[in-house]
């Protein structure tokens, strides 16, 4: 297939349609809005479902219903929105739903604004709603990665029964860029036996739940969650390590915040400075290893987190690096995007602190 | 031998954990009678509340979701959305539904979601131990209204039936009672109807029950009963407020 201009939105309903997704449940929130607007076009016509729910908080729940009765569904909100669906978020973790769900993130804290920011990611990957779970949190740079993981993403849900959290900047949601739908590398999926679909007469009954009342069952219920959760980070973390080799600085950033560091890193190029990149595409699990080697390399000075907020992601850079090697940060936050030419000074200013 | 009675094959055998004198028992075993009778155990997915009857997933002889506290509605849609064939009912409390859940509830009708909502108004918070609900009633006493319900600092007790019954596209809408034999047969045949209002295809379908709670209103068993007829049903009247031609 050849390739066609998409906005992100819209390219990432296209490739969840794409996906086998049928089902979604949704409530208008900018940056986010063209997700749903695509699906209530898109879904009927693959005799697929889009409701337009009351709430986010009745979105998810809707997710949860759909995803316990064994559909493939998805459902996008912004900052905001995913604020509300955490409840929901938290109960198919406990429950064991697969299902997937967009955060297009804009500035916060509060209402904050429409405009792209990273500030979401203690939420997405640190917890969010309640209890001790994981979210699986991919994190595109491109429409085309967008493209691309949104499709993973229903099957890392339905391989390992968890929620997966695909989460863009209001840049990857607006931005037009060049993308082919190719299709994903197919996983050995287990059925889903479990899913109240009704017993027709055929099995015993089915029950989907997180409610574990003799604290031994629950503790027993978390052993086996972590257990999975190990094999995720065995099996899932994906990074991208870029012109590591003889870097002086290492950047580390993800989403759009990677595109303009790449920027950085060639104009430094041009100026005799080697600069390299570790971009995690999977937030949770995070690449704790790809940046615990750089920290080994001789040539590397110094990490440099890049991010839009005001200094989340930074905090897994530290625990990885260790104390091997220093790191900074630099951020813009609310919706402030940084240029690749405020990255460079402040390489250049570690550097120089460092030489 | 005759067999008198039996218990109904939409119960598992599970022994309930209900307080003596406890009402809920009842309207499981009803809802349970009315799946096994239309036979739809085979096909029924039902949604658990947050509240006393929580562990209802545990007690009905069917698939079963248990959902957050009021988002039962929200769960019982996306179920329905993907097995449209399915009989799909929520089991709820009226802190479930009337308080946290209440702009669920009215959307799912508002949708005219086919599914069939079983409101159990017991004018308290059960499981948490006896807060006011927003059924309680004017003077009731609650954990949280020591001093009973005072109508200019909490307001004047919800009628969920009455106020779903303004929505179109809530097709069936009963209030019943569980307090004596005599309606205990009238609160069956309501939720049959719901239930059939359901697999018609009508609409959104509710049977509000009206239920004791003798543990937190501090009254035997007996002692609730007659408190449940004589305080309740004057605020909340019983009967039919929504059913559409074929089950009339
Ligand atoms: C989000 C959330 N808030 C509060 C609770 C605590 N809680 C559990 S049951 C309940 C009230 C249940 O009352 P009701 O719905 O009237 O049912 P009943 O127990 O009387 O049958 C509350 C507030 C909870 N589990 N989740
Ligand atoms: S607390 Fe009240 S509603 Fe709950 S089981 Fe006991 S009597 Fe029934």
């Amino acid at each position: 297939m050849a390739k066609e201009l998409w906005k992100g939105n819209e390219a990432i309903a296209e490739a969840a349609i794409k996906a086998g997704c049928r089902f979604f449940f949704g409530y208008p929130i900018t940056p986010q809005n063209e997700i749903p607007e695509y699906m209530s076009l898109r879904m009927p016509q693959v005799d697929g479902c889009f409701l337009q729910a009351e709430s986010e908080v009745a979105a998810i729940n809707m997710v949860y219903g759909a995803a316990g009765a064994g559909a493939r569904v998805m459902t996008s909100s912004s900052s905001p929105g995913i604020s509300l669906k955490q409840e929901g978020i938290t109960y198919c973790a406990g429950a064991e739903l697969p299902c997937v769900i967009v955060n297009i993130v804009r500035g916060g804290p509060g209402l904050g604004g429409i405009q792209p920011a990273q500030s979401d990611y203690f939420q997405a990957t640190k917890g969010g709603g309640h209890g001790d779970y994981r979210l699986i949190v991919l994190a595109p740079a491109s429409v085309q990665e967008a493209v691309d993981l949104v499709q993973q993403a229903f099957d890392m849900a339905d391989q390992y029964r968890n929620p997966v959290m695909v989460m863009g900047d209001g840049m990857i949601g607006q931005m037009m860029e060049p993308v082919e739908f190719t299709e994903v590398e197919k996983r050995p999926l287990p059925e889903k036996t479990w899913a109240t679909t009704g017993t027709k007469g055929e099995r015993q009954t089915n029950v989907i739940n997180s409610l574990f009342i003799d604290p031994a069952e629950c503790e027993k219920h978390n052993h086996r969650l972590y257990e999975k959760y190990k094999a995720i980070e065995n099996n899932e973390t994906r990074v991208e390590k870029y012109n590591l080799d003889g870097a002086e600085i290492v950047f580390v950033a993800y989403g759009t915040t990677a595109r303009i560091v790449k920027n950085a890193i060639s104009a430094l190029e041009k100026e005799g400075i080697k600069a390299g990149m570790i971009r995690p595409i999977t937030l949770w699990p995070y690449p704790y290893k790809a940046i615990e080697e750089a920290a080994g390399l001789d040539s590397v000075k110094a990490f440099m987190a890049v991010e839009m907020s005001m200094g989340q992601m930074v905090e897994d850079v530290r625990l990885a690096a260790a104390g091997k090697k220093p790191v900074h940060f630099y951020g813009r936050t609310g919706g402030m995007v940084p240029t690749p030419k405020a990255v460079v000074e402040q390489a250049k200013m570690i550097l120089g602190g460092v030489k | 031998m005759a067999v008198i009675f039996d218990k109904t094959k939409g119960l598992t055998d599970k022994t309930f954990h209900y307080c003596p004198g406890c009402t809920h028992g009842i309207i499981h075993r009803l809802v349970a009678e009315v799946m096994e009778e239309l036979n739809l155990l085979d096909k029924a997915i039902g949604v658990a509340p947050v509240g006393c009857a929580v562990f209802a997933y545990d007690y009905f002889n069917c698939d079963m979701q248990e959902a957050a506290h009021g988002r039962a509605p929200a769960v019982a849609t996306g179920i329905k959305r993907v097995h449209p064939e399915s009989a799909v009912f929520t089991y709820q409390g009226d802190g479930d539904l009337a308080s946290i859940g209440a702009a669920e509830i009215v959307h799912a009708a508002m949708r005219g979601e086919k599914f069939t909502t079983i409101f159990v108004n017991n004018a308290i918070y059960g499981m948490t131990g006896g807060q006011m609900a927003p059924t309680t009633l004017v003077g009731q006493k609650a954990t949280t209204a020591p001093l009973g319900r005072d109508e200019n600092h909490a307001g004047l007790p919800l009628r969920v039936s009455e106020m779903l019954a303004t929505i179109p596209k809530a097709v069936f809408v009963e209030r019943v009672s569980v307090h004596d034999v005599k309606h205990i047969i009238q609160a069956k045949k309501a939720i049959k109807k719901a239930f059939q209002a359901q697999m018609a295809g009508k609409g959104f379908t509710l049977v509000e029950v009206l239920s004791t709670c003798p543990t937190n209103w501090g009254k035997t068993p007996l002692e609730s009963l007659k408190w449940l007829e004589e305080n309740m049903i004057p605020y909340y009247p019983l009967g039919n407020y929504r059913s559409p031609e074929e089950v009339r």
